[in-house]
């Protein structure tokens, strides 16, 4: 369960730095009259924004407790580590253009450039299926080699974690195909821009997750656990 | 006046049902009795605490109800008085604590001269296995489970031939004994309970988890399943009998080890095949 | 940092957030059923949490039944016993009190309480009940698959709720699992909403140290739970891959009725640890609303401030923190590392403290109030005395090697009804009596009300409380019959029958209660638009039921904290939230 606590614990820096801005100390009934707060001195980010954020943390959260779940499993006898399929690596890179592809249109989009957010967009979403048309490529190509759901618990990591990433991403499409709909109907970029600049938050988010992931997949990050285990020791 | 009365009512008749209870805790058959004196001390606490903020509350009610031209007073917060309490209670926590963290350290911690015995749960009945003359416990595993040797032992471990193996019947334990109970489970969850000991454990399969007592009472004690464990969790029962070392010897020799069981299995299995030709 | 100017200003604008967004239903349809006001959405979830609860009520009636007359019933045998005892808990903590205290009171309260028109995204809201309506038929629907639900317990331990020695082997578990996998992607929808709500559409004025701590409540217990779920989740999809593609996440190798299966090297303890994850912040997801709305109906009944309310604040944060780092005290006795065991027994003891500050600051509230005996005031004693019975009750569980003996007997059962059923489900009616009137604009019948409360906290006292001795004398939990028991005397069996009679009258009295609902709803005294005389926000609506949008043409100014009760020198003995100060009023500035 360190994963998930680790990830808590970062939640809680969070959260305990913001609460710290919040005047906690205060003695709420020595202050008559009105409190002008931070939200309105300075132009708060919108409510969606703050909404993603959210959204992020239960994201992090399930992402964190399948991590755990995985590295506790992981030491059981019968754990055969899986070959990754190669086709993960380019899988990958499609993945880092979608996220610099919807970055590109955010930028655009700030420019009050029609013609870049356009084409950010259907460049992002395209290599976002590409992405997903891969992970589904790899599946078989495990499932051709006899690498079933069920014949190993590293399998069965393998199909349900990267199933659910491609399941957020797919939801992430959702969002975006509404988006690029909007900005198809001749939506003034105003409009649009904070629908884009989510999307990429979003993209990149999946990216990280999915950089994690694949390091914990790939074995990496044994490694990398190792070697810090050894340097504390 | 009447809601205030009843409030109190409350905390006498719950202090009375405690005081006057028929039902308590069945009388310790183990050295455990460290475990019933922490809840013996926590009652203690935790009933005052009730009954101090009860009647307080009870107070309150009574002294402070509506009245025409009642006003309340205005008092946001006393921080000496906040803290006065948070430190009491820490005190009072502290004090359930520590001696229970005192006790759990012992129940973590086998002696060493403690002799093994194996329960094994499975749906729904009990089976134990104690050491041979070698004082081992062989090896097992629950993929040789089979009609002739349903504990899944290793017939291929030495350790395991002498193993004396119970089915079906009681165990029987020596007094004064320390016992490392060893808990395993070829199904799903049980646990070991016997309420005279105030040990448990749950058995997992796949792995192997322990308790251990010293039996202080001889006598016969009932086995319950404590962990929820399919639909005849309640009918799984089995006994426990503490007794002298002397009558243990004798109903060890009654009992026959995993070997003579096994040879036995072969050949009743070697007539049916020659019954067969 | 925050500037903060007590020198009020005169003549600020009023706020104008949100009429731009602000959804506007057009038809019928639209207002009463796919409605995207909280409002309605609130009153939504109650009732469907209200009705799945009265399910769970008739079995746990049919299990006392059985408990207290064992053999009399031929109709319930011990497969039937165990889905009673496993929907009874599943749909009580998860589908009426969660539901109920956050998609129910948490819609309707906070949009009013900070001082909004809406939540900030009404969509979602709205699809959220959707999901949670779908996850109580599909969790209603396993009564009437073969095999009927699953009698796995409401823990749903690993091995044993996906094979066949349970009953509801097919079905059962599988559709209890897409339920709750649908109930956590529901509540996120709704979840994402309080949050937000909270952080960005409060009112100008309303700092966080000026919300009833309602809202505090329910947006800390909406925090965790947004957390917390997740780790539910993971283990019902792990668990549902298991049964059904049979892989070994949690399955070991085992021998199912004589036959090794395909399962091997799976944990079972790995699904506890991540049930319980969930499992306990879960309990504070239902506690900390319960919390703060007992802080304010004392408060308001008792006509005095809550005491301590910074105190009470940082104790509501200070356990939502630690109630993450608790979970294993659920598992002292399941047979994982036994150091573990140090280290939970001494968080879940800490976390006793903040627990008990919140206790005494209530009954500091009461000294030298001004005592209204009010029906939710009633309620509010009652809270306090069954939260406190069963708080107690935690610190022998939580103390690891007393928990040794007692877990998984009767005491246990008693323990977490009291502290986190019957004590909850207390706060949710002195909430209903209290915002009732402002829901439907009626005052609920008082006699009834008194006889209802009666009966139900006398019973449920008198049905909980003496459990536990069952439990200390070593009766275990989850029997459908202890039968003949060398230790159990039939003193006990008797007990047991008294139990039984008194938890049927309780249930009766929930019908009283129903029936008050529905009744006062036509025949109700006029309640006015703030019969409790109340400061926060949601009784200064200028229409009582509040009107779409909430406030008239202006969202209102907060200019104080919530719990301006019997202020020295005020001409009434609250004084609203949105009431300017005396100065302020004396300009003629904006009122």
């Amino acid at each position: 369960m360190s994963a998930i606590i680790l990830f808590m614990a970062g939640i809680a820096a969070i959260v305990g730095w913001w609460l710290s801005q919040q005047r906690l100390t205060a003695k709420p009934w020595l202050e008559e009259g009105v409190i002008v707060d931070l939200r309105e001195e300075r132009s708060s980010p919108q409510a969606a924004k703050i909404g993603l954020g959210v959204f992020l943390a239960v994201v992090g959260s399930l992402f964190a407790l399948f991590i755990s779940a995985y590295s506790m499993r992981m030491t059981m006898v019968d754990w055969r580590t899986l070959p990754v399929p190669p086709l993960l690596w380019f899988n990958t890179g499609v993945l880092v253009l979608s996220s610099v592809a919807l970055q590109w249109a955010y930028i655009a989009a700030r420019r009050d450039d029609i013609d870049g957010v356009i084409l950010g967009l259907l460049a992002g979403g395209a290599s976002a299926v590409t992405f997903l048309v891969g992970q589904l490529m790899a599946w078989r190509e495990l499932s051709v080699a006899g690498y079933f759901v069920a014949s190993n618990p590293a399998n069965s990591f393998f199909y349900l974690i990267t199933a659910a990433h491609g399941l957020h991403l797919m939801g992430g499409l959702v969002a975006l195909g509404r988006t690029i709909g909007k900005v198809w109907r001749g939506v003034e970029v105003a409009q649009v821009r904070v629908s884009v600049e989510l999307c990429a938050i979003y993209w990149h988010f999946l990216l990280l997750v999915w950089l994690v992931l694949l390091g914990m997949l790939t074995g990496w990050t044994d490694n990398f656990v190792d070697i810090c285990r050894q340097l504390l020791s | 006046m009447a809601v205030a009365i009843i409030l109190l009512l409350v905390a006498i008749a719950s202090v009375v049902f405690h005081l006057f209870s028929p039902w308590w805790w069945t009388p310790l058959a183990s050295n455990w009795s460290y475990i019933d004196h922490t809840i013996t001390l926590t009652f203690w606490i935790t009933g005052a605490v009730f009954v101090a903020v009860v009647a307080f509350m009870a107070y309150c009610v009574f002294r402070f109800r509506h009245q025409e031209g009642r006003q309340a007073a205005y008092n946001p917060e006393n921080k000496r008085l906040e803290w006065w309490l948070s430190v009491g209670t820490a005190i009072g926590v502290a004090a359930m604590l520590a001696p229970g963290l005192v006790v759990w350290h012992q129940f973590v911690t086998v002696p060493a001269g403690a002799t093994e015995v194996e329960v094994m749960g499975q749906q729904w009945q009990w089976s134990y296995r104690l050491p041979g003359k070698d004082g081992r416990l062989g090896t097992s595993d629950a993929r040789l489970v089979s009609a002739d040797n349903p504990m899944g032992l290793n017939p291929d471990d030495p350790n395991g031939k002498d193993d004396i193996v119970i089915q079906n019947d009681d165990l029987h334990l020596v007094l004064g004994k320390p016992v490392k109970v060893l808990l395993r489970s070829i199904d799903v969850l049980h646990d070991f309970y016997v309420p005279e000991f105030r040990a448990k454990m749950d058995m997992i399969p796949g792995s192997v988890t322990y308790y251990w007592f010293t039996p202080t009472r001889t006598g016969t004690f009932e086995v319950l399943c404590a962990e929820l464990c399919g639909a005849a969790h309640a009918q799984m029962r089995s006994k426990v009998v503490v007794e002298e070392e002397k009558e243990h010897q004798a109903w060890l020799e009654k009992q026959r080890t995993f070997a003579e069981l096994s040879e036995q299995g072969n050949v009743s299995k070697a007539t049916y095949r020659i019954g067969s030709e | 940092m925050v500037d903060v100017r007590f020198d009020t200003i005169a003549g600020i604008p009023p706020a104008e957030v949100g009429e731009v967004d602000l959804y506007h239903p057009r038809s019928w349809w639209t207002r009463y059923v796919f409605s995207q006001d909280a409002k309605v959405i609130a009153v939504q979830y109650s009732i469907t949490a209200m009705a799945i609860g009265m399910v769970a009520l008739v079995l746990s009636w049919l299990m006392r039944l059985q408990l207290g007359f064992p053999g009399t019933f031929s109709f319930i045998d011990a497969n039937q016993y165990l889905q009673f005892i496993t929907m009874h808990g599943m749909i009580m903590v998860i589908y009426l009190l969660t539901a109920l205290f956050l998609g129910g009171f948490g819609n309707y309260l906070i949009p009013l309480m900070v001082g909004a028109r809406d939540m900030v995204f009404p969509y979602v809201n709205m699809l959220s009940y959707w999901v949670y309506l779908l996850a109580v038929l599909v969790l209603a629907s396993t009564f009437f698959v073969p095999g009927g639900p699953t009698g796995a317990g409401w823990t749903l331990y690993p091995p044993q709720a996906i094979l066949s020695g349970t009953p509801g082997q097919d079905g059962g578990i599988i559709l209890m699992l897409a339920s709750l996998i649908l109930f956590i992607i529901g509540f996120t929808m709704g979840g994402l909403n309080y949050v937000v709500t909270v952080l960005q559409a409060r009112t100008r004025g309303m700092t966080l140290m000026r919300m009833p701590l309602t809202v505090w409540g329910i947006f800390t217990a909406t925090v965790m739970a947004l957390l917390a779920f997740p780790a539910l989740f993971v283990a019902s999809v792990m668990l549902l891959f298991d049964r059904l593609l049979g892989t070994s996440f949690f399955m070991p190798t085992l021998v199912e009725m004589g036959e090794l299966t395909k399962y091997g090297g799976g944990s079972p303890i790995l699904f506890q640890h991540l049930f319980w994850f969930f499992g306990h912040p879960e309990v504070y997801i239902v506690a900390l609303p319960a919390f703060g709305i007992i802080s304010d109906l004392i408060s308001t009944h008792a006509r005095k401030n809550i005491f301590g309310y910074r105190m009470m604040v940082w104790a509501i944060v200070a356990i939502g923190a630690l109630s993450f780092i608790v979970w294993a005290h659920h598992m002292y006795v399941s047979g994982m590392h036994p150091y573990f065991g140090f280290f939970f027994a001494t968080t879940t003891l800490i976390i006793a403290i903040p627990t008990a500050i919140k206790v005494y600051n209530w009954v500091l509230t009461l000294w030298r109030g001004d005592i209204h005996l009010t029906i939710p005031m009633l309620f509010a004693l009652a809270f306090i005395i069954t939260f406190v019975n069963g708080g107690l009750t935690g610190l022998f569980l939580g103390n690891v090697v007393v928990d040794v003996p007692l877990s998984d007997t009767m005491f246990v059962v008693a323990h977490f009804h009291m502290v986190m059923g019957i004590a909850p489900i207390m706060a949710v009616f002195g909430g209903i009596y209290h915002w009732y009137p402002k829901v439907t604009g009626r005052m609920l019948n008082e006699a009834l009300g008194q006889f209802h409360f009666w009966v139900t906290f006398l019973g449920a006292y008198a049905v909980f409380f003496p459990m536990h001795y069952l439990g200390l004398l070593g009766m275990p939990r989850r029997y459908h019959d202890i039968g003949e028991t060398a230790f159990i005397p039939a003193s006990a069996h008797d007990l047991n029958a008294f139990m039984s009679v008194a938890a049927l009258i309780v249930g009766f009295a929930q019908l009283v209660f129903i029936f008050n609902l529905i009744w006062s709803l036509f025949k109700g005294r006029e309640a006015g638009g703030n019969p409790w005389r109340a400061t926060s926000l949601e009784w200064q609506t200028p229409e009582t039921p509040p009107g779409h949008g909430n406030w008239g043409k202006e969202l209102p100014i907060v200019y104080r904290w919530a719990y301006d009760y019997s202020v020295p020198g005020a001409a009434r003995d609250f004084i609203p939230q949105n009431e300017p100060p005396a100065k302020l009023s004396a300009q003629g500035a904006h009122p």
